[in-house]
């Protein structure tokens, strides 16, 4: 007779199988039987956080700088719905990650009973796939399962819950040999029709952009991605959610586009006749009013959801398939366009382009009264801390300046909740990622109302030696809205104030949570104080910046308004076709 | 805006239902009749569904439809290449004057009373949508005390399963 183990064991040895090593949550009633079991795993280290929602955040830290499939767990009821809004961020931004949350037993599941939260039914339009189990048996199949729907097609978050008595029962442990979803096939391999005409299309385009998504960087496709641009030779654009996917030092870059992007992302792609786009989603912040977006161009959409390909602009050839796989085709398809004499030729249009780019490079200028520019603080930490350094951002003004002005030369470098906008994300995900990579240098790049969000997980850092360093860019208020409200609401500043510069002091509040806090307020501090925050391995770091308030976010598109109307300062548009 | 009739086997789990139905709402659909049973298949139930949407949206809810792990099969069911089929169970006021008016009716449809009262008769049709709804316009002005309908069940016309490949699945990419 084989091996009669609880439930919980069960679980944990599924995990184990499933090559957990970390694991960030908290117990609590109905998840209880699963913690005694763990405490004997050797594979898996559980990192006691402070709040659920950091340790979903954690996980996706942790996922999105290594590629793994990131673990939170938490009990029922206020447990698991402290986990929706990092359930929901790592579906937005396509994160693999898997959350296992304890459920009341299963006969006082529908009573209304202590702790029960319906969270199956609470993450179905948030996951890409959830299970509810309530018998012991059926345990290891639900984590092979979610082990592999996760991580595998378009990644994303899928949640298990178990019920305690599930947990608490007898059963014996059987790993599938096989994964069986008869209705989960992503493809992967893509059509090689449509990529012979995507490089038809390549090679008789004249403005052709490569307009780079996350994807590549989920696809782990960034070398196909720097061997193919380079073979074709056009300028490419990095949404937010690629910053790294291709070298921004490379001289075919342009920067991000969107609605804080580059004048000459944003202007390639209005004025491209062919957008190739790769694991991209022509998302809002990028496409700005949707109409008027790219007008003459001509779309070569590649993804690996199929959904997502017409979805807002129509495809004129639509690519299924793994983005590394479809750029390892691609570069074979214009080879052979090549091969027949078929060459594009570009030359035009890097002039045009190239003109954009040198008149409207990313700028800023010092605040006349001396205070700190909170763009300069992240041009120099970007500088001295160098491209190896893992950067998790917030949202708000200080991300698209973490976005903008901080250089990245590799994929997983660069965390940030792109499509959810979640604020709060940059601590706990910056202490995921140094779990996941423990020899990176770590930031989290926060303002001072994100920080205040999820700031108790210093205290997980420091207790678990996770050692992460935290810029805060403090500007003393809820800096975007500030900033809508000045541009859009005639400067009236309703709500946005935090008085972040009296209370708290962030130095003291570090010292409290056992990290070290240092504070820069000028200039000519900023270099000593980032060198200083670098030779700091002990325990965290937190960096209070004091910046000023007013700096603005340059450029911007205006919410709702074409990508034409691309604002390089306050009232300030770029001209697009001067004559030289 | 046009009608269209979805036909979705799917793996009979728990929560399977939520899952479509909740997915049709937040992606802004309005589902205008679904039935769910089981199949010729064990653990394999089918869908009906019927939507009122354009070609393109309809393009994205199959795709939105097929990436659900539950869902195996999608396929749209053509008004003349289907049989479609629903039920009606209707409660007539009667009176001795109208009594035999409505048997009549209820002959010329070919359809039955399944209970009758002093003052009422209940009636069972089915048929397609256009031919329920002609029953009720003749059937109102005696008076409809009230009425249930199922939603649509149809199959493909001819000797193919669902199952089998020859049948064109709606989503067309790639």
């Amino acid at each position: 007779m084989s091996e009669q183990i609880t439930g919980a064991q069960s679980l944990i040895r599924a995990m184990e199988h499933a090559g957990v090593t970390d694991v960030f949550g908290i117990p609590g009633g109905a998840i209880l039987p699963a913690y005694d079991p763990l405490m004997d795993s050797k594979q898996i280290r559980h990192i006691l956080v402070r709040h659920e929602q950091a340790g979903g955040h954690a996980a996706e830290g942790y996922a999105a700088a290594t590629g793994r499939v990131g673990v939170c767990m938490a009990t029922s009821g206020p447990g698991a719905t402290n986990l929706v809004t990092p359930i929901a961020d790592a579906h937005m931004d396509s994160v693999p990650m898997v959350a296992i949350t304890g459920q009341v037993a299963k006969a006082a599941i529908g009573t209304d009973a202590f702790q029960e939260a319906d969270i199956r039914g609470i993450t179905m339009p948030i996951t890409k796939h959830n299970f509810l189990v309530t018998d012991p048996d059926e345990i290891p199949r639900a984590i092979a399962e979610a082990f592999h729907l996760a991580s595998t097609g378009r990644p994303g978050p899928v949640l298990v819950d178990i019920s305690k008595d599930a947990l608490q029962k007898m059963t014996t442990f059987n790993w599938p040999e096989r994964i069986d979803l008869p209705g989960y096939h992503p493809v992967t391999k893509p059509h090689s029709k449509q990529v012979r005409e995507a490089a038809r299309m390549i090679v008789e385009s004249k403005r052709p952009v490569l307009y780079v998504g996350g994807g590549v960087i989920r696809a782990n496709a960034s070398p196909e991605l720097l061997k193919f641009a380079e073979l074709i030779g056009v300028p490419v654009v990095t949404t937010l959610m690629a910053r790294g996917a291709f070298p921004d030092s490379h001289g075919q870059h342009l920067g991000m586009p969107g609605m804080h992007g580059s004048v000459a992302a944003v202007g390639a792609l209005q004025r491209s006749d062919l957008l190739i786009t790769i694991g991209a989603r022509f998302d809002d912040r990028v496409t700005g009013h949707l109409p008027s977006f790219a007008p003459d161009a001509k779309i070569i959409h590649a993804d690996i959801d199929p959904a997502e390909i017409s979805k807002n602009r129509t495809a004129d050839v639509p690519i299924v398939g793994d983005a590394r796989e479809i750029l390892i085709e691609l570069f074979a398809a214009i080879e052979a366009e090549f091969a027949a004499g078929n060459r594009g030729d570009y030359e035009e249009w890097w002039q045009t382009v190239g003109r954009w780019r040198d008149t409207y490079p990313l700028g800023y200028t010092h605040p006349e009264d001396g205070s700190l520019s909170p763009e300069f603080v992240l041009e120099r930490l970007s500088a001295i801390s160098g491209p190896e350094s893992v950067i998790a951002s917030g949202v708000g003004q200080h991300q698209m300046w973490a976005a903008q002005f901080i250089k990245y030369e590799h994929p997983r470098t660069w965390l940030n909740s792109g499509g959810l906008g979640t604020m709060g994300y940059a601590v706990p995900a910056a202490m995921g990622a140094k779990v996941g990579r423990p020899d990176a240098t770590v930031w989290a790049v926060d303002g001072d109302g994100c920080f205040q969000m999820t700031n108790q997980e210093l205290a997980t850092c420091a207790i678990n030696e996770i050692p992460i360093k935290v810029a805060l860019i403090n500007n003393s208020s809820l800096g975007m809205v500030r900033q809508w409200q000045t541009l859009f609401y005639n400067s009236r500043y309703s709500n946005t104030d935090l008085h972040s510069n009296r209370i708290p002091d962030f130095v003291k509040l570090a010292d409290a949570y056992g990290c070290h806090g240092l504070r820069c307020e000028s200039s000519d501090q900023v270099d000593a104080t980032i060198e200083r925050a670098l030779s700091l391995n002990d325990a965290p770091v937190v960096i209070d910046f004091v910046v000023h308030r007013d700096a603005m976010v340059w450029p911007m598109v205006a919410a709702g308004t074409s990508n034409d109307e691309i604002l390089v300062a306050r009232s300030l548009a770029p001209e697009w076709d001067r004559e030289d | 805006m046009s009608r269209h009739t979805l036909s979705v086997l799917v793996e009979d789990k728990p929560g399977v239902l939520a899952r479509i139905s909740s997915l049709f709402s937040r992606r802004g659909f309005n589902i205008e009749s679904l039935a769910v049973g089981t199949t010729e298949l064990e653990g394999v139930s089918r869908m009906t569904i019927v939507v009122n949407v354009e070609s393109l949206p309809l393009e994205q809810v199959t795709k939105q439809l097929n990436k659900l792990i539950n869902v195996l099969k999608i396929v749209e069911l053509e008004d003349a290449g289907s049989v479609q089929r629903e039920l009606l169970l209707v409660k007539v006021k009667v009176d001795p004057d109208t009594r035999s008016q409505v048997l009549e009716v209820v002959q010329l449809f070919r359809a039955k009373v399944v209970d009758v009262a002093v003052d009422a008769v209940t009636i069972e049709a089915t048929g397609n949508h256009d031919k329920l709804d002609a029953l009720l316009r003749v059937l109102e002005p005696y008076g409809i005390r009230e009425l249930v309908q199922s939603g649509v069940v149809g199959l493909a016309r001819g000797s193919k399963s669902i199952a089998d490949r020859t049948l064109r699945p709606v989503d067309r990419t790639a």
